[in-house]
């Protein structure tokens, strides 16, 4: 017989819920003031004090701080767009990195390992190659992140077909069906630059590179949208991932719609992914860093990884556009090298601890 | 009599083996229905036929009067759970909310105390509540069992209001558990049925069978061979011919049945 203990575990005063709580204000809070740092630092430095007085004065509030009309501009027209860029890629591809890996039940799932994004770049690539064919009114901000949706849903889909063996997916399966995915993409891409003229190469490069540099206002808007779209999408999936842990046919017997969530998954990904890819390029590793981060601080459930990955993958975002156009000044490291630079070694650490039999 | 879950004529065909053949089977509110069978015999694959998984390729199956299929996901979770062979947990959460994720389906019909109490006094049964905030990773096989053994039933906790009878399919509950928890669990399977479920076990061990199970399906190569009250069932010359064991069946004064498997040095001469 056990000896039960005297101590009832008391949902209401569950520690682990407090520190969940506890991380995801201070993950809203560094990401306010690294967005603020961000805004700051640069060719043309702006006191943190100005950049608040301006963003009231904005929503019409007067601080009587007396404000350089250059200031103003650089950050409305420059850091600003970016800085709100990096926040919604950041977002999308930590949230889509969570739910990828609850899709699958494998913490090794991330858009760029497992190529969706390889397949959303495909789609970005193919319209500046061969987007001129198309009349140049369709040329809007819409037409390269809806083509790079189109292919980062094939992508996923393709995935998600290969990988899943028999309704589960061990993390080798998974990794080779996105090694076979990615050099596809890579062979597309490189036929598509060698298909290019002078004018489309000299695009492809810098947008190959990567980074939220140049980024306007109508350019961002309609991307952040279909991002705060897809976040949303994949953040309501929250508890239906938790039942997706005990396998698909158990996520099915405890009422969990398993078709419509998997559907949802894998078009909120392609959405946001695509949108992120068509704008900014590659960015590797933060869907795979950080889910896994929250996961050692605060545990497995999905209400608490999924909105932290939102705020911690758009933190590492900030931080690491902040980096590249700081390291090098003035002058910019493409931000897909920094993040790569952190995230590979950290992938690999992963890897030894899963091949190891240790958990995480 | 229309609650319950009903199999009728369940044939399954993979490829070109057909695993099970014209299959009926009742599972009533009241009772314990015990599946039992050697291996390869086609129980796990009725269990998945029974719970939705896989759709037979002739036969019917209604939940509580209804085709199954015509159920939602939720409507079906709410009637019924089950318990699989080898439960899966893809990331490591804590016992406690394991358990929690049998409520899934009466979150919004239950309030949170609700639930919360009912996740507590299902784990006090399967006699892992101490186990509340522990990871489990850092459980054994049979600890874990015990714990989706707990989130079953608290799926199936409270009856339902409108008197639709609750199916709990167990596969193999026993199978990793150690002496005192097989009849633990069987005992509170006897439990459950007795409030108004009909439970349904696959079960290998015939002496757990015929202790706690009102009626026995004997299942071999995909086909109904016998059905009915242990006593019936179970006779020395049929579990000879349907095993290849040579065994002795007695009954006790209270009319237990008690089947002692005689050893022998080559099991498959002497059953022939």
């Amino acid at each position: 017989m056990t000896v039960a203990t005297a101590e009832v575990f008391d949902p209401a005063r569950d520690p682990l819920q407090l520190r969940r709580r506890g991380v995801l204000v201070s993950l809203a809070v560094l990401l306010v003031v690294a967005g603020i740092a961000a805004s700051a630092i640069g060719a043309v430095p702006i006191a943190p004090s100005h950049i608040l007085a301006a963003l009231a004065q904005s929503i019409g509030i007067d601080t009587g701080v007396r404000l350089e009309p250059f200031e103003t501009a650089v950050l409305f027209s420059i850091r600003l767009p970016r800085v709100l860029l990096g926040t919604g890629v950041g977002a999308i591809l930590g949230v889509s990195g969570a739910s990828l890996q609850a899709l699958f039940r494998n913490p090794l799932a991330d858009p760029s390992l497992i190529g969706v994004s390889g397949g959303a770049a495909v789609g970005a690539v193919g319209w500046i190659v061969l987007g001129t064919a198309v009349p140049l009114w369709m040329h809007a901000t819409f037409a390269m992140p809806l083509v790079s949706f189109v292919t980062g849903l094939i992508a996923t889909a393709a995935i998600y077909a290969i990988g899943r063996v028999q309704a589960r997916t061990d993390t080798a399966t998974l990794l080779l069906a996105g090694l076979a995915i990615n050099a596809l993409t890579t062979a597309v891409i490189g036929y598509l630059t060698y298909l290019g003229n002078d004018a489309q190469l000299r695009a492809l490069t810098f947008w190959l590179l990567g980074g939220l540099g140049g980024a306007t206002w109508p350019q961002i808007w309609p991307v952040l949208i279909a991002m705060g779209v897809a976040v949303a999408a994949l953040i309501a999936l929250a508890r239906s991932y938790d039942g997706f842990a005990l396998g698909e046919s158990a996520a099915g017997h405890i009422g969990i719609a398993v078709e419509n969530v998997r559907r949802i998954t894998v078009a909120a990904v392609a959405l946001g992914v695509g949108a992120s890819v068509a704008l900014t390029g590659v960015i590797g590793f933060v869907g795979l860093v950080a889910p896994h981060l929250l996961r050692l601080v605060g545990g497995a459930s999905h209400r608490f990884v999924l909105p932290g990955s939102a705020l911690l993958g758009a933190l590492l975002v900030v931080l690491a556009d902040l980096l590249s156009r700081t390291l090098v000044a003035p002058a910019e490291l493409p931000i897909g090298i920094v993040t790569s630079a952190l995230g590979a070694p950290f992938f690999i650490w992963l890897l030894r601890i899963r091949l190891g039999g240790v958990r995480s | 009599m229309t609650g319950g879950l009903c199999a009728r004529g369940v044939t399954v065909r993979f490829g070109r083996h057909e695993i099970l053949s014209g299959v009926d089977i009742d599972v009533m509110p009241g009772e314990v229905t015990a599946v039992i069978g050697p291996n390869g015999a086609g129980k796990s694959t009725l269990l998945k036929v029974l719970a939705g998984d896989i759709v037979p390729q002739s036969g019917s199956v209604t939940l509580n009067g209804k085709p199954l299929s015509q159920w939602t996901a939720e409507e079906r979770a709410i009637q019924r759970a089950v318990l699989p062979q080898t439960p899966e947990l893809g990331f490591s959460f804590r016992a406690w909310d394991v358990v929690t994720l049998g409520r899934h389906p009466h979150r919004q019909r239950a309030s949170r105390a609700n639930n919360s109490r009912t996740v507590r006094e299902a784990m006090t049964a399967t006699d892992v509540a101490h186990f509340s905030p522990r990871e489990c990773g850092t459980l054994s096989g049979g600890e874990l069992h015990r714990v989706h053994y707990a989130r079953t039933l608290a799926q199936l906790w409270d009856p339902l209001p409108d008197g639709r009878a609750r199916i709990l399919l167990l596969d193999e509950p026993t199978s990793s558990l150690d002496l005192f928890h097989q009849h633990a669990i069987m005992a509170k399977a006897r439990q459950i049925a007795q409030s108004g479920a009909g439970v349904l076990a696959i079960l290998h061990d015939l002496n757990l069978a015929a202790a706690y199970a009102d009626q026995l399906l004997l299942l071999a190569n995909g086909r109904v061979v016998a059905a009915g009250t242990p006593r019936d069932v179970l006779t020395a010359k049929l579990v000879t011919r349907v095993w290849r064991v040579p065994c002795n069946v007695s009954a006790s004064r209270d009319g237990q049945i008690q089947i002692s498997v005689l050893p022998h040095r080559n099991f498959q001469n002497a059953a022939e």
